[in-house]
């Protein structure tokens, strides 16, 4: 509480270049709806990026200015009042408080690292006005999520990412399956949105109950005592818009639209949805961390479900075969740990993976679409391998991603991971060591991953192989910044992020004893033994993924006896369980419920639509029962 | 019911009569009041309207001819007339009376339109009959 | 002895309308085949007229021929809304009217007829102008519905809603008839006066309540708010499709700013007896509305059953009541006019004579032939769904947050469901042009300069009164607050202050989360 109030008090610096980091993006967007056309693609490709790279620059500005002042300080750009209703003033305002600077210069520099990397990517395609409008146009609504000073900019941002994931997604619209991806992500964050919705207007209803009306971060915060003796809305406000946030950041139970989100372009993935949109469900939670701190309840089914997802979506990655499945899951879990951070209070834990996820993931995601791109649009990974020579640069940066997200020490995911679980065994054993055996098999799928597709020698056919080849430099060059960055991105003495979110959050560091500290690395290594073992080391590593029960037992005998030990122990019930998980909670139920609840709502419209015979007649009847119903309601209101 | 729809169809026709005929009782009857204390409780020319407007509903929920169906209407509109006058003798002042006029001249203009609209889908469908015009639905 | 007190200025942009309207009717006769588009453009210039008449009227708070009319700011914004409305409708119908052979003269004398209507309805003050406002323009607009005469189900469309109409307005004089009949007068400033006077408990009698509900029934018509709305889909299917605009955003609005005129002037008092029942209204208008329009394959008829919803969520508004309350119904009209109208206009560019293209399906793959419309178009419909930051979000945001302030939180938030729901049908359209491949190659008619004009004017104003909304607002405010301080009525005045602001925050929260 003292820290939180020491964030509303502390000094706020009026300026007037905030908007410019909405503004450029939108500029952009104009550029590539209007002028593209006669500019063709040379001034897309200049300014698309280009625009972004302003308002990487001009957030960096607002960084180093914000470092200039006293901790805790913030700088506000009102640009326009916009909503008046009453006592009610909604500014058109932006700040940019430790959080938030966090926020945007993640989202600045690793879209534009990604806008860059488009450029390349999208070379070939006819639409590439469209792409880099909706592209140009996600980041304008990214960057107002994460510096509206309201809830309802917030949600103005929340829907504008949302969009344009779904225009994204469904870009391609020629594959139906692609089209209906984008209507599943469009529906699951529907449902989400409506937690969401509910959950601001529970928000401002109860303030407003207490006389203050007002959807402002800041007024909230310093009116957050008034809140504090309803412990049960509280809790109620804090789960509706988790909701959301299960929506946006695809945790369980509505997580299914991301891996369908894969449709997209790899870059759209790269940026929506690894690095920037979906951890606007964490961000939004960590905005609004006053709040949640004053709902212990709703904390702990926050960290139960982070932690959750986390595992459950560990153990889908390894039954996948498709290059960006695989990472999309990984996505999921990785998310899990963020919003299990967040739901052990260590918000700025969670914040501190956001940003080392954004830095491995994108460069992830982007070496996915770089050997896609070799391989042209080939993503099964049984039909890869061996591309550690073929394409040099973005085998290694992607061995470089795997090791950050495994959690070797010195690179970045060590480092914040490791920050989350220690956070999380302060809160109870039990998240630590689903989150830890987590970590474990994430180290393991991902180098599966990379064993199977870089190691070895290419199993694509002859013809393919010839034409096997690295990516342009507007490619690669993207690759070498993020690796770099995924690197040094935990170091303490490069960004302590942790340090620089402490004015807002607050700090507090358990004392773990040393065996917890290293257990996930331990877990981490473990991890990535069984991977070489299972398939590094074999000539082919991609033997037997065909049908992976019966391969497994094969092989069996003439492995070493840890070999059967984790075949019957780990890898039989992993896969089978992955499998069985895979088919029957995420097709059967979760498929099944979203459809079921179009179609239910759809049966209710259907049997309205009764109501309307067409004759004139049975309207005047209707109308006239309608009337006398009235008269009812009258009678007994009366 | 039944009778409702039967009397329906002449009752239309002579609502007019009918509606003169009441009005002509209640000045009666108000005249009258003014010397003997004889007259109409003005219960009674509501509860006639409430009924014709009735008849006037039931008719448009029950006949199949839209030409019926409109001269129920047209029975609707009369009935809320007579409840005018009424009220207007109740309350002693000319605005229900005005009231009627416009109510009238309006019925005449929804005649006017009303006629042409069924004339002209009687020569697209040669039907007029409501339940057999049901293109549009769901 | 007593003279009747005669303001024209009251009634000067109707007489501009109607003088414009009996011209184009006469100059059709003598003027040429190729002439007709001049006629358009007068009518334009008539709307234009009549606008900027109700804009220099701006800030006069006066009533007019004897308290049967008021001039004040909130007939005022509704006359530009009608304007608005209209003046899109011939923008619209320029070409429409060309390409499908109607009776241009007609046409558009009929058209300026009904907005003429439609201004006596905002700023009639006396239950009989308003009826007369009503007709008026009803009959204009039955006209209109089926002047496509060769074509079956303008045909039909026509005769529904002249039967439900007319039945309508019987329900709707006979609840005139009552309430004159319990207060001895049809003027709105006089029927308040004599229910806060005689009925101060708020309860009133059993005739009055009658008379009010046959009132809510015959706006509830008008409006097209369940459960009476089923003409509307036949209708808007049926009628030409610049009408089906037309009705949409002017009928609706007019019918409006009478209903909330009437219950919030002169039954006021009763707050707490009509709010229960627009309370359901709203309910069911938003749920039949929103379910109905998932499951419809006409782009038409889905519009149609998404202006239900719409009617619903301006109930909502009504319900909230107060000032908040008030000036959101009226902002919400603006933004529902907009997205309205421009989404009309693209199914009038769409389609063409003897091909209406009003399908779901004639809409696919438009996104790639014609990227500029289908963005237009886009934005029209997450306009509609509620997205921000555009005109709909802002809208939907005002109505809500009024409900809310006025302790009506479960209407918030199935106001807010419905609307999550309703992205589903308004998306649909956005998917089928740009996720599927047309079988069909439609060729818009969208290069017309004047259709082009309407449509990015709609355009342009959803989004700029969706991001700057502020001044709108104020306006509406402003508008709202004249209507709570009759001029004629001033002895009224505190009395219904406190009925239209204390009541809901104090009785309707603890009344209404229990049914």
């Amino acid at each position: 509480m003292e820290h939180a109030h020491a964030a509303a008090t502390a000094a706020v610096h009026t300026v007037t270049y905030l908007r410019w980091i909405v503004f450029l993006p939108l500029i952009g967007v104009l550029f590539n709806l209007f002028v593209a056309p006669r500019t063709g693609r040379r001034g897309v490709n200049l300014v698309a990026p280009g625009v972004i790279l302003g308002a990487f620059l001009v957030a960096l500005t607002a960084f180093f200015d914000l470092k200039e002042l006293a901790p805790g300080s913030a700088l506000v750009d009102s640009v326009y009042p916009w909503i008046t209703a009453g006592e009610l003033h909604i500014d058109f305002a932006l700040r940019v408080d430790a959080l938030s600077a966090v926020m945007i210069l993640i989202v600045t520099g690793v879209g534009f690292l990604i806008h860059v990397y488009s450029t390349g990517y999208m070379a070939h395609d006819e639409d590439f006005a469209r792409f880099f409008t909706y592209l140009n146009l996600f980041t304008a609504s990214m960057l107002l999520l994460v510096l509206g000073e309201n809830l309802a900019l917030l949600f103005v941002g929340w829907e504008g990412v949302g969009l344009c994931s779904y225009l994204l997604i469904g870009f391609w619209y020629t594959d139906p399956e692609k089209a209906k991806a984008g209507n599943k992500a469009f529906i699951v964050n529907r449902i989400g949105d409506a937690g969401f919705l509910l959950g601001m207007f529970l928000l401002f209803w109860t303030l407003g109950e207490q006389g203050i009306w007002t959807l402002s971060f800041s007024e909230i915060q310093t009116n957050i005592d008034k809140l504090a003796v309803m412990p049960s809305v509280i809790t109620a406000i804090c789960l509706l818009l988790f909701v959301g946030a299960t929506g946006k950041s695809a945790q369980i139970p509505l997580f299914v639209w991301l891996p369908d989100a894969m449709a997209g372009p790899t870059p759209v993935s790269a940026l929506i949805h690894a690095a920037t949109m979906v951890t606007a469900g964490i961000y939004m939670m960590a905005r609004l961390h006053f709040l949640y701190t004053l709902s212990p309840d709703a904390l702990s089914i926050i960290a139960w479900v982070g932690a959750a997802t986390a595992f459950f979506a560990a153990t889908i990655g390894f039954a996948q075969t498709d290059i960006k499945k695989v990472l999309a899951y990984s996505t999921v879990s990785q998310l899990g740990y963020m919003v299990l951070g967040v739901g052990v209070g260590a918000y700025g834990a969670g914040v501190f993976h956001l940003m080392t996820h954004a830095f491995f993931k994108a460069l992830l995601f982007l070496g996915a679409g770089s050997v896609i791109h070799g391989m042209h649009e080939e993503q099964d990974i049984r039909k890869m391998g061996g591309l550690l020579k073929r394409m040099p640069i973005t085998g290694w940066t992607f061995l470089i991603g795997c090791v950050a997200i495994a959690g070797v020490p010195g690179l970045s995911g060590h480092y914040s991971k490791d920050l989350i679980l220690e956070e999380a065994y302060g809160k109870s054993i039990l998240l630590y060591v689903v989150g830890t055996v987590g970590a474990g098999m994430t180290a393991f799928y991902m180098f599966r991953l990379f064993f199977v597709t870089f190691w070895k020698e290419t199993r694509a056919s002859h013809e393919m192989t010839h034409h096997i080849h690295e990516s342009p430099w507007t490619m690669t060059l993207p690759l070498v910044i993020l690796a770099g960055l995924s690197i040094i991105g935990g170091w303490h003495f490069v960004f302590p992020v942790s340090q620089w979110l402490e004015p807002i959050f607050g700090g507090h560091h358990p004392h773990v004893p040393a065996i917890i500290q290293f257990m996930p690395t331990v877990m981490g290594f473990l991890g990535i033994a069984l991977a070489y073992m299972m398939y590094g080391r074999k000539a082919n590593p991609a033997e037997g993924m065909e049908e992976p029960l019966d391969a497994w037992h094969k092989g069996a005998l003439h492995k070493w006896y840890i070999d059967e030990m984790y075949d019957a122990v780990i890898v039989r019930p992993m896969t089978a369980l992955a499998d069985g998980l895979w088919k029957v909670i995420d097709v059967k139920v979760i498929d099944a419920t979203v459809n079921d609840t179009a179609q239910v709502t759809g049966i209710f419209g259907g049997a309205l639509r009764l109501w309307q015979t067409g004759n004139v007649q049975n309207y005047a009847m209707s109308f006239l029962i309608g009337a006398m119903a009235i008269f009812g309601l009258g009678y007994y209101l009366w | 019911m039944a009778d409702g729809k039967g009397r329906m169809a002449y009752g239309s026709d002579d609502t007019p009569e009918s509606e003169r005929s009441e009005r002509a009782i209640s000045h009666q009857a108000n005249d009258e009041s003014l010397g003997n204390g004889i007259m109409v409780p003005i219960h009674y020319h509501l509860m006639l309207s409430a009924v014709l407007f009735t008849i006037g509903a039931l008719g448009v929920l029950l006949r199949r001819n839209t030409i019926v169906i409109f001269m129920s209407v047209e029975l609707m509109l009369n009935a809320v007339n007579l409840s005018f006058v009424a009220l207007a003798r109740q309350w002693g002042s000319m605005d229900g009376q005005l009231i009627v006029f416009f109510v009238m001249a309006v019925a005449a203009a929804e005649a006017a339109v009303g006629l042409a609209i069924i004339l002209m889908v009687f020569r697209n469908r040669e039907t007029v009959n409501a339940d057999e015009l049901n293109l549009m639905r769901w | 002895m007593i003279l009747p007190e005669v303001n024209w200025a009251a009634v000067m942009p109707s007489v501009i309308l109607t003088v414009v309207g009996i011209t184009v009717l006469c100059w059709e006769l003598w003027m040429k085949e190729q002439d007709r588009k001049y006629l358009a453009w007068l009518s334009l210039a008539g709307v234009a007229g009549a606008a900027l008449f109700s804009y220099t009227l701006w800030g006069r708070n006066e009533s007019a021929f004897n308290g049967m009319l008021a001039l004040d700011a909130y007939a005022l914004f509704f006359n530009l809304i009608i304007c608005l409305a209209t003046g899109m409708t011939v923008l619209m119908s320029r070409h429409y009217v060309e390409n499908n052979e109607l009776p241009a003269g007609e046409y558009y004398a009929l058209l300026l007829f009904a907005a003429v209507g439609m201004m006596l309805m905002a700023a009639a003050t006396d239950l009989i102008v308003i009826f007369l406002g009503l007709e008026t323009m009803s009959m204009a607009v039955y006209v209109l519905t089926g002047i496509r005469r060769q074509n079956v189900k303008a045909n039909e469309a026509a005769l529904k809603y002249f039967l439900l109409g007319a039945f309508a307005s019987g329900f709707f004089l006979y609840g005139v008839a009552l309430v004159y009949g319990v207060t001895g007068s049809v003027k709105l400033g006089e029927v308040a006066t004599y229910i806060s006077t005689h009925f101060s408990d708020g309860a009133g009698s059993p005739m009055l309540l009658a008379g009010m509900v046959l009132l809510i029934v015959g706006f509830g018509f008008k409006v097209a708010a369940a459960p009476f709305h089923a003409w509307a889909p036949d209708v808007y299917e049926g009628a030409p499709t610049t009408i089906t605009a037309f009705m949409a955003v002017g009928v609706k609005a007019a019918a409006f700013a009478s209903f909330v005129r009437v219950f919030l002037l002169s039954f006021g008092a009763l707050h707490g007896q009509w709010e229960a029942i627009l309370w359901a209204l709203a309910v069911l208008t938003m749920i039949v509305g929103n379910l109905t329009a998932l499951v419809q394959d006409n782009i038409k008829r889905m519009l149609a059953y998404s202006s239900i919803a719409h009617a619903g969520y301006l109930l909502v508004a009504m319900v909230a009541g107060g000032e908040l309350g008030g000036a959101a119904l009226m902002y919400y009209l603006v933004a529902y006019g907009l997205m309205n109208l421009g989404a009309f206009a693209i199914v009038v560019a769409v389609g063409k004579k003897g091909e209406p293209n009003e399908e779901f399906n004639d809409y696919a793959g438009l996104g790639f032939r014609y990227p500029g419309l289908a963005m237009m178009m886009t934005i029209f419909m997450l306009s509609l769904t509620g997205i921000p930051p555009l005109v709909g979000f802002t809208g939907k945001f005002y109505v809500f947050s009024a409900a809310v302030k006025a302790g009506y939180i479960w209407l918030a938030v199935i106001g807010v469901l419905n609307s999550v729901v309703s992205a589903y049908y308004y998306i649909r359209v956005v998917v089928t042009m740009y996720m599927q491949e047309g079988e069909k190659q439609v060729e818009p008619l969208s290069t017309r300069p004047a259709l082009a004009t309407a449509i990015v004017a709609a355009t342009v104003g959803t989004i700029m009164v969706g991001v700057l909304p502020a001044k709108p607002m104020a306006l509406a405010r402003h508008s709202f607050a004249s209507l709570q301080k009759p001029a004629q009525t001033a002895s009224s005045t505190p009395k219904k202050d406190q009925a239209a602001t204390s009541t809901p925050t104090a009785t309707a929260p603890s009344k209404t989360p229990h049914h």
